[in-house]
């Protein structure tokens, strides 16, 4: 699949929350102001998921937010790239025994979904910068031998 | 059907949000651009924390606690350990009570800091934004540097703290809030002296003094309101009893008391102030001795197991007074009963007053106002009744019609 040039400058983020604590949010909201300003590589937070190729996914997914959570991701066009911010995204974490959680995220969305896993709890911005990065390379892969 | 009924509309608002709240629903009612009514719909958060806790022995729930929330995990792992040091009858030493108090005041500076900028984006001044996450990193350096990390500190523990606040850490605290002491001038010029952000926020989102009273709103909400309310003062714990503090109303600062988001904004900029004041004061009167009174994990862990009692924990999180209620009993090595009820719930109830008469273009301001833990905006549907026709908006397209209206009333220029 080839992706349109635009690719090289911007990569557009949608975040959101399954029903996290709020750490990793703040700490996104961290990454794009300016100690760590992402927004210098062209990351930026998008209101929409329909303008993103990035989804930021924070918390273990509370039975309410399940739908949605799978709605987002039909949303967003592809290609996209999953990232799953936290610990509690990846294994459910601290909250593992809850009868009020559907996660973790990655069980929930269709296998052929590209995840990349940001841990920490809460995530680090410069981690969550890393993450983005690891998706921009492999959304850049996708143009092929033609860059 | 009635003329008034044509006209109405209901606007459900969330559960989705791109940047920074956490799940949740609240439903407007309309009559053109006013509110008529507002109702919240809790629950897209709920992950059923207290049921998690009474299958966790005590020393298990101290992580789980402070998950509660990210912002405020201090002030949740602070009531659960001392509910249950009340329940045990275990006494934190003096020095733990000390360093308690100067981590509960730096997350009352990053929490005060993070809202002022929350509240400058949603005016549409996002170059305040950026200034005032600027400037927080600094407290959250300091929070680093103390606790090892910059959110969720696992800092608690029953009798005592973990880690020590060492005279050698004392400078870089000094440096750090000498800082926030320079630069705040600089913040009272922007949120209380700039004309277009007066104009957004004076008689915007009004809490009158009676309806914070019969809400049962707590924490800044209120005291903008003129309500004399604060658990520091009010019942003091931790070492706030040996320090001299007064109540945080607007009046005190030559304001009126009226409630409205300017109100808040004053009273959130004060205590600002008055954290870096305990701070210092703290870092000067800090006592000698250990930082626990139950340095043996293994005697301590056995004693929760053993003994029985119920307890409960207060505190005035920046947000207001939050409560936890613990259950401890002999036959069961878990807690028995947990019971959390966070501010934000109290302060919920105070939204129908303020949105009533307002317009959509204030919604986003006067739901920040109150700094809420959960609250989204992504998503609003305006549904015409009559016609079943269904009009959505989107966060960006609210936080729009927002920014357009500071545009709006500062045309031709402020004076």
């Amino acid at each position: 699949m080839d992706l349109s040039k635009t690719f090289d400058k911007a990569l557009w983020v949608f975040h959101m929350n399954s029903g996290s604590c709020n750490a990793c949010d703040i700490e996104i909201v961290a990454a794009i102001t300016p100690r760590y300003d992402a927004e210098r590589f062209g990351i930026k937070l998008v209101g929409s998921p329909r303008h993103a190729d990035v989804l930021l996914f924070t918390g273990p997914v509370t039975t309410k937010m399940k739908d949605r959570v799978l709605r987002v991701y039909e949303q967003t066009p592809n290609p996209k790239v999953v990232l799953i911010i936290g610990n509690c995204g990846d294994t459910t974490g601290v909250f593992f025994d809850s009868y009020a959680i559907e996660g973790p995220i990655d069980t929930l969305l269709p296998e052929d979904a590209h995840i990349i896993y940001v841990n920490g709890c809460p995530v680090r911005p410069e981690n969550i910068i890393n993450g983005v990065k690891e998706a921009w390379i492999y959304l850049e892969k996708l143009r092929g031998d033609d860059k | 059907m009635s003329r008034e009924k044509d006209t109405t509309y209901e606007v459900p608002i969330g559960p989705i949000h791109p940047a920074l709240k956490e799940p949740f629903l609240i439903k407007f009612k309309l009559k053109g651009e006013e509110i008529v009514d507002a109702e919240p719909f809790p629950g897209m958060n709920h992950r059923g924390i207290e049921f998690m806790g009474m299958h966790r022995n005590p020393m298990e729930v101290i992580p789980l606690s402070e998950r509660i929330c990210g912002i405020c995990s201090i002030v949740h792992q602070h009531m659960f350990t001392t509910a249950t040091e009340h329940a045990l009858s275990i006494e934190p030493t003096n020095r733990a009570r000390y360093i308690r108090t100067i981590m509960c005041e730096l997350e009352r500076i990053h929490s005060h800091i993070l809202w002022a900028g929350v509240a400058a984006h949603e005016i549409g001044f996002d170059t305040h934004l950026h200034f005032t996450w600027k400037i927080r990193e600094k407290v959250m350096d300091l929070l680093e540097y103390i606790a090892g990390n910059r959110v969720n500190y696992s800092m608690w523990t029953f009798g005592g703290v973990r880690r020590d606040i060492t005279e050698e850490m004392y400078p870089k605290i000094f440096e750090t809030l000498e800082y926030y002491e320079n630069l705040y001038e600089k913040l009272e010029e922007i949120f209380l002296e700039d004309p277009s952000i007066k104009l957004r926020t004076r008689g915007v989102g009004v809490l009158t003094k009676k309806d914070a009273l019969e809400l049962c709103g707590v924490g800044p909400t209120v005291r903008a309101s003129g309500v004399k309310k604060d658990v520091r003062i009010d019942q003091p714990y931790a070492a706030y009893g040996d320090l001299d503090l007064d109540y945080v109303i607007p009046s005190r600062y030559g304001f009126e008391n009226k409630g409205d988001v300017f109100c808040k904004t004053v009273v959130r900029l004060k205590e600002l102030l008055q954290s870096v004041d305990i701070i210092k004061k703290c870092v000067e009167q800090m006592p000698e001795g250990e930082i626990t009174s139950e340095p043996k994990k293994a005697a301590l862990l056995n004693k929760l197991g053993k003994s029985a009692g119920e307890g409960i924990g207060r505190i005035e999180a920046p947000r207001g007074e939050a409560i936890h209620y613990v259950r401890l009993s002999e036959e069961r090595d878990d807690v028995d009963c947990w019971k959390i009820r966070a501010s934000t719930y109290n302060n919920l109830s105070t939204y129908a007053p303020m949105f009533m008469g307002e317009q959509i273009a204030d919604i986003p301001l006067i739901a920040a106002s109150i700094d809420p833990c959960i609250g989204c905006m992504d998503r609003a549907e305006i549904i015409d009744i009559n016609r079943g026709e269904v009009q959505s908006y989107t966060k960006e397209e609210l936080h729009e019609l927002s920014v357009k209206k500071t545009k709006q009333i500062t045309k031709g220029g402020v004076e």
